[in-house]
């Protein structure tokens, strides 16, 4: 049988724990034998008793956890234990798995000590984000707390309310936040924030995210630049320059106006894009906060101090680097399920196996019985969804407009030639005095065809009730045959034209008025 | 009555002038909501300036005579138009170009009795503006009435195809062109017999041109007589040498002439194909398209209500039906209810929605739905797939997948509310049975529409009981 050992976090502050009753529940049904060093769930008020009834046995000695065991499940990466003058990595047994957060490019040291343990380590931090790993994504999953918590962390350090209230003592306007970057945190602070009543905004390169912040019920705010910022592995790229300072413009007018904001703008490999200036900060209005979620590589803000809150001239930045931890119970729920979906992927009948054909274990696994194997070769490009297809309709539709274009241009000589035709005619046979009536006549078929091509749609039926009121003019036509005391034909012709030329006139305009009426905003 | 001139000519030249700028100023008005009340005010100065105008030119004027025939006129205008419905409003329209139609035919008809000293080398232009503008007159006239007739009911939408239609309509043509030259060559005023044939001939053309166009093609056919009507106006102008008369003749003819080219482009189709007639009709659609295969799923007024009330997102497409039931009121008044729930609520309106330009619009304004949650449909298409319910109401062809997705359907190609796109739509219907178009609509079988048949109004009030409870 599979023996799974969970250690306590040893990091300091660190309160998270790498399964919690529920997830070594699961783990017991998928047929591992668990055992949890005494303590691990203190951090999420979770005692033994919890642990042991869920079916693990709890150890009290750490060294004989790790020694005992066949896989080891951790959340941060090991790391030294002052307590016991130990390093983890030497605590594995030869050949021992370990999964847990490896960080694989920042911890060449840490990969080297594995190894020389022949150790097989799976990075949590390195599961592709494919939607069959979607059940193993930590990072999502975190970045959803984190997204979270960085609103309620905002709301601590914001002496006012986020909804907007009409009191007895008064009118209460709802805080303003910006939400810079939608990926999974950015979606989750504005899904927060929007349930706590703020006015939310959110700005994110990636033209595709649009969709989503509009979900969450925020704005998206673009700027007149058209470049496309989707990355690799849903990453924003780095942007070009132009983009860029058009981009610094909108956070400094954004930044005087809102009272909150979060910023979430990662790109992976490189150090956090410095998206909040020192200015920008001062601009803002006093009692702001801004919360840092990138403090950890660095920061979006350049006054943000990682792992701390600053004030700087009123506004609060807040640098933490641990919200995760600092809800480590939902945390440690979301995290133990990601490494049980894991490791059901790792298990056979046999026991553990490792298929390094399998492009989630590929991506995952950083050493493989001491053989580094990370970073993991390129994948195929993943189809970027939406985008060919999108691009595919935008040529479809672009054909059509040229076919109708075509046909436009195809039909217009004819016309054209017809038009001249009945032109020469009419000049050929029209008196002078017709022809001055003629040049009257198409210039007012011009300015009619300008000025009803503005009309909106939702006005046409009161434009066609107007044109009948007007077209009754002929009235004047009838009128003009009313001359002389005397009736005959002619006259009682004039009158009859002149009657219902006003039935016209006047049933035209009313009807008109009345619909028009209507219309409100 | 004396034989004085009240205004000199110039005067009522300019005064003719500032007439003709009004009704500019009068339809560019019209372009927006904000401005369109007063566009109707520049109308009506307009019509004033220009009948006192015309009043005061009348020479040796019986204004005795005048005055019996206007005011009535006036009267019975202003109550026709403060009693008419507003589901009504097609009839209305068309029934008033069938009167400017016929003022035109009547004004052509005195023109050529009246004495009029024409001068011998302008006489036989004279004479061919009169000849064509009776006929235009005469074909909106009747083409008007027939309009009219379909619209109100009093003969059915379909189609009335004749074998051989085109040789009749062709054969009437010729037969006016050689009653035009009769009338050219007769001398006087005994002209009279050929021009009152002609106008019998064109009539009838305009009756039998407007048999064969079906109902959902009415809103073509109703703009096209609205350009009929003006261009019958210009004619009486050049006839009279009046270019206030072709000034708002040609504005007129212009506009219903853009509405037109509107409406066909609503319906993918060519001008020509509509008025050669027969949609739905020609070569028998079903044996060509595909029919649509599945289960219908039908639901009743609680289901959709409760369905509407948990909706976030709610986009309305009304159609005819919303019209023929009278069901706007209620609808505005589940659309308040769900408003006030907090759904956001946004209306979709087709081109040919309705059997007149812009029909939609001014039914839902009397229903007072708020003018800014009603938008076209370029507007609103991309909004379906994030809607929670897309809700139907009365319409069918325009909401028809296959114009999109089967080139074989004789609507293939049409401009269509993407409704299918958004999680659930709710379909209200009399019936199973096809639009106008007689196209099988295959969104009734997709797994995401639900049916609710019934009269709209019916329904739509057992949806507000159930919303209330």
């Amino acid at each position: 049988m599979v023996r799974i050992a969970i250690p306590k976090e040893i990091h300091p502050g660190e309160r998270r724990v790498a399964a919690t009753p529920q997830t070594i529940l699961r783990l017991k049904k998928l047929g591992f034998d668990v055992s949890i060093e005494s303590g691990a769930g203190d951090g999420i008020n979770c005692p033994d008793a919890e642990y042991a009834e869920a079916g693990a046995t709890v150890v009290n000695d750490t060294r004989r956890l790790w020694a005992d065991s066949d896989v080891v499940m951790k959340v941060r990466p090991p790391e030294e234990n002052h307590h016991l003058n130990v390093h983890e990595a030497d605590l594995l047994p030869e050949g021992g798995w370990l999964v847990g957060f490896v960080w694989p490019a920042q911890n060449r040291d840490l990969l080297h000590r594995l190894a020389d343990r022949k150790a097989t380590v799976f990075a949590m931090d390195c599961i592709p984000r494919i939607t069959r790993a979607q059940k193993m994504d930590t990072l999502s999953a975190m970045a959803n707390i984190a997204g979270y918590r960085a609103v309620i962390e905002a709301a601590n350090n914001f002496s006012r309310f986020f909804g907007g209230q009409i009191t007895a003592a008064g009118r209460i306007d709802p805080a303003k936040v910006l939400v810079i970057g939608a990926g999974v945190a950015g979606l989750s602070s504005i899904g927060a924030a929007k349930s706590l009543g703020a006015i939310v905004k959110a700005f994110d390169p990636r033209s595709a995210t649009k969709d989503q912040v509009h979900s969450m019920g925020a704005e998206f705010l673009e700027i007149n630049i058209a470049e496309e910022g989707e990355g690799k592995g849903g990453y924003a790229k780095e942007m070009s320059d132009s983009f860029l300072q058009a981009e610094m413009a909108l956070f400094a007018q954004q930044a005087m106006q809102v009272d909150i904001i979060i910023t979430t703008a990662l790109i992976p490999g490189k150090p956090a894009p410095k998206l909040i200036t020192q200015g920008m900060v001062e601009s803002m209005k006093p009692g702001s906060v801004i919360v840092d979620l990138a403090a950890e590589q660095g920061g979006n803000c350049s006054l943000t101090q990682p792992g701390k809150i600053v004030h700087h001239k009123g506004v609060t930045i807040v640098g933490y680097t641990d919200l995760p931890s600092r809800m480590a119970n939902m945390s440690s729920q979301l995290y133990g399920s990601t490494i049980v979906a894991l490791l059901e992927e790792l298990k056979n009948e046999e026991g553990m196996h490792v298929d390094l054909d399998d492009q989630v274990v590929r991506g995952a696994i950083v050493l493989h019985e001491g053989k580094l194997m990370y970073p993991p070769p390129t994948p195929p490009a993943p189809p970027e969804p939406g985008v060919p297809t999108k691009s595919m309709a935008a040529a479809v539709v672009h054909s059509n407009a040229n076919a109708a274009e075509n046909g436009d241009k195809g039909f217009n000589p004819i016309w054209l030639a017809i038009a001249g035709i009945i032109l020469i005619g009419v000049g050929w046979i029209a008196p002078a005095s017709t022809l001055a009536h003629f040049t009257v006549f198409m210039l007012a078929c011009f300015v009619g065809w300008q000025v009803i091509w503005n009309v909106k749609p939702a006005l046409h039926t009161p434009l066609m009730s107007v044109t009948n009121a007007i077209s009754g003019i002929i009235l004047v036509g009838g009128m003009l045959q009313l001359s002389g005391a005397s009736i005959n034909l002619t006259t009682i012709l004039g009158a009859v034209a002149v009657l219902i030329a006003a039935i016209n006139i006047a049933g035209g305009f009313l009807v008109t008025n009345r619909m028009l009426a209507m219309f409100r905003k | 009555m004396s034989g004085e001139y009240p205004l000199k000519d110039g005067l009522i030249t300019i005064a003719y002038i500032a007439a003709s700028a009004l009704f500019i100023f009068s339809l560019s008005g019209l372009s927006k909501q904000e401005t369109a009340r007063r566009g109707n005010l520049f109308g009506i100065v307009g019509m004033v300036i220009a009948l006192v105008a015309a009043g005061a030119a009348i020479k040796d004027g019986n204004y005795i005579l005048l005055a019996a025939v206007l005011i009535p006129g006036f009267i019975i205008g202003a109550l026709v138009a403060s009693r008419v419905q507003m589901t009504a409003m097609p009839q209305l329209v068309a029934i008033l170009h069938s009167f400017v139609g016929l003022a035109a035919v009547l004004v052509g008809f005195a023109t050529y009795r009246g004495d009029h000293q024409i001068a011998p080398n302008e006489l036989s232009v004279h004479l061919l503006e009169i000849f064509i503008g009776v006929c235009i007159g005469s074909i909106t006239f009747t083409g008007s009435v027939i309009a009219f007739a379909k619209l109100q009911g009093t003969i059915g939408g379909r189609p009335l195809l004749i074998p051989g239609r085109h040789i009749i309509n062709i054969v009437m043509v010729l037969v006016t062109i050689g009653l035009g030259v009769w009338f050219f060559m007769s001398p006087g005023t005994t002209g009279q017999t050929a021009l009152l044939a002609a106008t019998i001939v064109t009539g009838i053309l305009g009756v039998h041109f407007i048999m064969a166009i079906g109902g959902a093609d009415m809103p073509v056919v109703v703009s096209m007589l609205n350009s009929y009507s003006g261009w019958a106006a210009a004619a009486a102008g050049f006839m009279l040498q009046n270019d206030l008369l072709i000034i708002t003749g040609a504005l007129v003819g212009s506009s219903g002439a853009i509405l037109s080219y509107i409406m066909c482009r609503g319906m993918n189709r060519s001008f020509l194909s509509v008025m050669l007639g027969g949609f739905g009709t020609e070569g028998g659609p079903t044996a060509t398209a595909e029919t649509p295969q599945g289960e219908v799923h039908s639901i009743l007024a609680p289901e959709a209500a409760e369905l509407l009330q948990q909706a976030r997102k709610v986009i309305i497409v009304p159609g005819y039906g919303l019209a023929v039931a009278q069901a706007q009121h209620s609808l505005a008044e589940v659309v308040k209810m769900l408003r006030e729930n907090g759904a956001d609520v946004s209306f979709a309106i087709h081109p040919v929605a309705g059997r007149l330009p812009g029909h939609m619009n001014v039914l839902l304004a009397e229903a007072n739905v708020p003018y800014d949650i009603v938008f076209e449909m370029e507007e609103i298409n991309d909004e379906f797939k994030e809607a929670d319910i897309a809700w139907v109401i009365g319409a069918n062809d325009i909401v028809n997948p296959s114009a999109m997705d089967d080139p074989n359907s004789p609507i293939a190609g049409m401009p269509v509310l993407h409704v299918w796109e958004a999680r659930d739509v709710i379909v209200m219907k009399r019936s199973m049975a096809s639009g106008y178009a007689g196209v099988d609509n295959p969104l009734f079988y997709k797994d995401n529409t639900l049916m609710l048949f019934g009269d709209a109004k019916k329904v739509v009030d057992e949806i507000l009981t159930s919303m209330r409870e």
